[in-house]
């Protein structure tokens, strides 16, 4: 699996990133550089990190969404590539137009930075084949902004297209407000476009992703992604 | 040529920054208010005198920019 990370000023968590993809994938993923205008040649997926692009100046993700290798991304995923985007990188997502809706302020007004339970709701999809579906999994999350809103059809959309692939929950996977820590729309963590390629999460799977260090249950997801590009070979 | 876009959000829209104004309000003192919604104001000057032409860069630069459609309106006043 040959990954390429988005760079732009003030992303902070591409070398967390990079970690995860290298302990998974067994290759040096690319840096890719935001004022670029291509992705490597042979690139089987792009990842969107977290940070505070551009200092989350207008809106999170607003200015990095315009930035120039933007197009890029946006060519490879309308060919179907699949598009990893974490944190800041759902944000950039959904303001490049990649995912519908868009992440609001936490509905507590708190910066969250702590590890969260989410239920896998699919396991059919490139990134959770690693998972059972109504697996939990203990992840962390580090956002002032995961309020994921979408006007009511879109969720209904979203919904009835099976395409909420992560929700908050209490640790035996209850969907309960005392869980949902941003007060995001249905408890949504996680959502694909209609497509199936793209992904966009506000928690951090590439930062549990070492037993030596605490919970593992990132690994799946990369895991899954590095099978998926196995069969596929 | 000066101009003000005001960006504020779309009504039903949740706004929690909204919402803890008006609860420091409350806090202070300030009576009488019923609620507060909070939203951004740009302040741009426009190179020409077209204006025109400068009321259909502003719209682009709302749409493409500034706002955020999905959830937020914008209203361009070109005040000369």
């Amino acid at each position: 699996m040959n990954s390429a990370i988005v760079v732009f000023p003030g992303i902070n968590r591409e070398r967390d990133m990079a970690r995860a993809l290298r302990l998974m994938s067994g290759r040096e993923p690319a840096m890719v550089w935001h004022a670029d205008n291509a992705l490597p040649p042979g690139t089987d997926l792009v990842v969107i990190p977290g940070g505070f692009s551009y200092g989350d100046y207008l809106r999170c993700g607003a200015i990095a969404a315009r930035a120039p290798i933007m197009d890029a991304v946006r060519g490879f995923a309308a060919k179907g590539g699949l598009v990893l985007a974490v944190c800041n990188g759902f944000q950039i997502a959904c303001e490049a137009g990649l995912l519908p809706g868009v992440l609001m302020r936490n509905a507590q007004l708190r910066f969250i930075c702590r590890d969260v339970y989410l239920r896998v709701e699919r396991s059919d999809t490139a990134f959770t084949r690693g998972y059972n579906a109504g697996q939990v999994i203990r992840v962390p999350v580090a956002h002032g902004e995961g309020n994921y809103i979408a006007d009511g059809e879109t969720i209904a959309k979203l919904e009835g297209e099976g395409r909420v692939l992560f929700r908050y929950s209490s640790p035996d996977g209850m969907v309960d407000p005392n869980w949902n820590h941003n007060g995001a729309m249905n408890a949504i963590a996680g959502i694909i476009n209609a497509g199936g390629n793209v992904l966009g999460m506000m928690p951090h799977p590439e930062n549990h992703v070492e037993a030596e260090i605490g919970p593992s249950d990132g690994c799946g997801l990369f895991a899954g992604l590095v099978d998926h590009f196995k069969l596929a070979a | 040529m000066k101009a003000r876009v005001t960006v504020t959000l779309k009504s039903g829209i949740l706004d929690p920054q909204g919402k803890a104004i008006e609860g420091a309000l409350r806090s202070l003192g300030v009576s009488g208010v019923a609620s507060v919604r909070q939203g951004k104001v740009f302040d741009i000057e426009i190179e020409g005198a077209d204006r025109a032409g400068a009321e259909a860069a502003l719209k682009s630069a709302a749409e493409k920019l500034l706002a955020n459609t999905v959830i937020e309106n914008y209203r361009i006043e070109v005040t000369g």
